[in-house]
């Protein structure tokens, strides 16, 4: 029937390549060293036990003696070295960053996740449901939205550290601060969906899979929720970034991950106490990979945003 | 009235503002007192803000040596060597205008004796406590109790009338939660008046000008701003930027900081205090471990191991920066009973393995760590530390690091199975430390002893040291008690504690070894 030459693999490639998302991806450069930036972060998280001279979050391996070793100088005491030097604990600061940002971004991947489910699921069923469904649905999201996100991640936790028992603490603390941003954040979500939803809920195609009998949530998860998936998307990319800072930022003010097992927003709270006398490196380099992190993943958000918004093609 | 005061402070933070002379003085220190009522706590902070609106019979001044406060004189009866005799100082008023006088000591001395009381191991020996008329008092111990005037040095003298019209007469049991008029107000004869009280915010005194005492201290302070800052680094940036003319807990790594600034001096001594690791040794399984159906610190092998492992060098060097002492017993070097013998641990990390192993530890255990994380120099950092010791012979320990407020009433409520807790001796005798930490828990005794070590044997030694007027028997007594002690290896300790006073070259004062700054001694230049 035609006579296109190309089989049918490499088109799908080279279809990819020359589509306008990727088009728009190869000719922003923030987009390229950001994208590049946050993969590197991530797969050094991700092989962080291949990489790391020790594991720090082993207290068996470390060594009080190392204690407030310079960046790149030799212990006193010890004679060793640490490219990033150590903290008051002895602990490698380069290995403690990588193994925090783990934790730092699995909340972050954690919570967004769990705000994106609870999120569009509420958002699809008040846009689509209407009525009592809606008003109650979104006057919550309403009142919710008038607290300070990190207030109500803060109550979360409060009641979560009441409730556990105190020996679980520990191991729940990072499972109570995703279930606390995570509760924090579905709201954007919800309004977002809510309103893509009701502007697909009276196209065509709708109506036509509601004539031939679809029930309602069929109708919502195959019809209306791929069509709703870009700003959902961006959303979520740029909730990343601001869920790692509220991560960082609670650990910081001493509810988060506990020292032991610091994540990078503890590392800053535990540096920021000897900022005066001159140890700079503990509180300088988690708080550098903390901004790489997070500025790197906003502006992939924002360009993000801009590639898929039809109105700015 | 109130009103009033309120005016009072604004005129006096007015005239602050303008006039040359820095009468004001703002104090932070890392925690807050835990109450305003003078029987309910025995802790430092909350003596020490005591101290400026409460007065004892006799008080220690800056260097620690006794002095003469609401009583003139004391000594023991002619008649009877079991009672000591006290003549009351005259013409000195509460705050609110009442006069003081033998009635209130003996109702002061008996809240203290009472339920809920935090002193009453202080007070133990004292049977009957009766005035003689209204400027003498007389206390009779059980037996003759020659160091019984240094264990009044932190007892209060309330109003009686004013605690009776108050419904202050029971001392507020702060372990159940319990709130009452007098920890939230106050009313002494001391040199200072509170004005107003936010706990963990601000208390504001003010110089109370009817003071009896305005001629024979220095008085220069004529109004005092207590601000909590928890955070070290909060706390330094105040007194550096100038919000605050004096802290009382400078942390180590900013002492050359603080020191280099122009206007700022810091000053040490060291602290009559030792801080140290408690351990539940008395119950039959912890709730905090995952050893079911035993108590691992029941094992003295285990105990010994602990204390093995804890490299105290390391602490000293690296987390307080060679501002400590190691410590080997649970009495700083001002104590009567104190010997250097005792008072060192060589750390074995193999030996302490080995001792695990025999114990039947070998694969170690998991326990829970409570630990304050605004009391101590660097308390926190210090049990990070020995996470990482213990972790090296196979105890894991789970840190759970809180604000003193919560931490203490576990120790008095036996929640906790693995403690930090620091003791100062107001007392400089090993008697003091006995009383409350290795004496079984009861009524009148061991109200701080939190291990459930009991012993009766030793329990009697620890009672009769009080009578016992013969001074070489009963050191010889104090130190078998320690042998003891040392051999059950009751504790952990871990060091001696370096004060360190930062402040503006405005404020002239020495640290005093009990870090319980007295207002009152302050010169202002």
């Amino acid at each position: 029937m035609s006579d296109t030459p190309a089989p049918a693999p490499q088109s799908r490639l080279r279809r990819a390549w020359d589509s306008d998302f990727t088009w728009s991806f190869r000719h922003a450069p923030v987009a390229i060293v950001s994208s590049f930036v946050v993969l590197v972060l991530i797969l050094a998280a991700l092989l962080a036990p291949l990489i790391t001279p020790h594991d720090p979050f082993n207290p068996a391996t470390l060594n009080l003696m190392n204690g407030f070793t310079p960046p790149g100088q030799a212990n006193a005491f010890t004679g060793d070295t640490f490219i990033l030097g150590t903290d008051d604990q002895g602990r490698d600061v380069f290995s403690t960053i990588l193994y925090g940002m783990r934790i730092s971004l699995f909340v972050g991947f954690a919570a967004v996740l769990l705000a994106m489910v609870i999120g569009v699921t509420l958002g699809l069923l008040a846009g689509y449901l209407g009525g009592w469904v809606e008003s109650i649905i979104m006057r919550v999201a309403d009142v919710q939205l008038t607290f300070p996100a990190i207030l109500v991640a803060m109550l979360i936790f409060g009641i979560a550290k009441g409730i556990t028992p105190p020996e679980y603490r520990d191991q729940m603390a990072i499972w109570v601060l995703i279930l606390a941003i995570g509760l924090s954040d579905w709201v954007q979500f919800a309004r977002v969906v809510r309103g893509a939803t009701l502007v697909e809920k009276s196209k065509e195609y709708v109506q036509a899979a509601r004539l031939i009998g679809r029930s309602p949530f069929s109708i919502m998860l195959r019809h209306i929720l791929p069509n709703v998936l870009n700003p959902v998307l961006v959303i979520a990319t740029i909730s990343l970034a601001l869920a790692i800072i509220a991560e960082a930022t609670l650990s910081f003010l001493g509810v988060g991950a506990p020292p032991t097992k610091p994540s990078l927003g503890t590392l800053i709270r535990i540096g920021q106490e000897f900022m005066f006398s001159g140890e700079w490196w503990i509180l300088f380099f988690p708080a550098l990979a903390l901004l790489a992190l997070a500025l790197s993943i906003n502006l992939l958000g924002d360009w993000l945003r801009d590639a898929l918004n039809p109105r700015l093609r | 009235m109130k009103f009033q005061t309120g005016i009072l402070s604004v005129a006096l933070m007015a005239s602050t503002a303008i006039g040359a002379s820095a009468e004001t003085l703002r104090w932070a220190r890392a925690g807050d007192s835990l109450t305003l009522d003078p029987h309910a706590q025995n802790e430092g902070p909350t003596h020490t803000l005591a101290h400026q609106i409460y007065e004892p019979l006799i008080i220690r001044d800056m260097t620690g040596a006794p002095q003469a406060a609401l009583a003139t004189s004391w000594g023991p009866s002619a008649d009877d060597p079991s009672v000591w005799v006290f003549e009351l100082r005259e013409g000195v008023t509460y705050h609110d205008g009442a006069d003081f006088t033998a009635e209130d000591v003996v109702f002061s001395i008996n809240r203290a004796k009472s339920e809920n009381s935090n002193m009453k191991e202080l007070l133990a020996s004292i049977i009957d406590v009766r005035a003689v008329d209204d400027y003498t008092v007389e206390m009779e111990t059980d037996g003759p109790n020659p160091i019984l005037p240094a264990n009044l040095t932190n007892l209060f003298m309330m109003d009686k009338g004013w605690a009776e019209a108050n419904d202050a007469v029971d001392v507020q049991d702060v372990e159940g939660g319990e709130q009452t008029f007098a920890a939230t107000n106050a009313n002494g004869t001391g040199a200072y008046e509170l004005v107003s009280r936010e706990p963990d915010v601000r208390t504001v005194l003010t110089q109370n000008e009817d003071y009896w005492g305005m001629d024979q201290f220095p008085m220069e302070v004529t109004e005092i701003i207590y601000t909590p800052i928890q955070n070290a680094a909060t706390r330094v940036a105040a007194l550096l930027s100038g919000e605050v003319d004096f802290i009382q807990d400078v942390p180590v790594q900013d002492l050359g900081r603080v020191a280099d600034t122009e206007g700022l001096v810091v000053k040490t001594a060291p602290q009559n205090r030792v801080i140290f690791f408690g351990m539940n040794m008395g119950d039959d399984d912890l709730a905090n471990d995952d050893v079911e159906g035993a108590n691992p610190l029941a094992d003295a092998r285990v105990r010994e191991a602990m204390n093995m492992a804890i490299n105290r060098e390391a602490i000293q060097q690296v987390v307080m920066r060679g501002q400590s002492q190691p410590a080997g017993m649970i009495a700083p070097p001002f104590v009567n009973g104190w010997t250097e013998e005792m008072d060192s641990v060589e750390t074995d990390t193999d030996a302490a393995k080995a001792l695990m192993a025999d114990a039947g530890y070998e694969d170690g255990f998991s326990i829970q760590l409570d630990c304050p994380n605004d009391r101590y120099i660097n308390d926190e950092a210090i049990c990070q530390a020995a996470v990482g010791m213990l972790a090296q012979i196979g105890v894991t320990v789970n840190l759970d690091a809180k604000p003193k407020a919560q931490h203490f009433p576990l120790i008095t409520n036996a929640e906790t199975d693995f403690y930090m807790l620091g003791w100062g001796v107001p007392t400089y005798d090993s008697e003091y430390i006995f009383n409350f930490l290795v004496h079984t828990r009861g009524d009148e005794r061991g109200s701080w002893n939190n291990t459930g070590y009991s012993n009766p044997e030793l329990d009697e030694m620890i009672v009769s040291l009080a009578s016992e007027t013969d001074l070489d028997a009963r050191n010889e007594a104090i130190a078998s008690i320690w042998e003891v002690v040392q051999e059950e290896t009751l504790y952990l300790p871990i060091h001696h504690q370096v004060l360190n006073w930062g402040m503006t070259d405005a404020v002239g004062i020495e640290v005093s070894p009990e870090d319980d700054p007295k207002f009152k001694f302050f010169e202002m230049n």
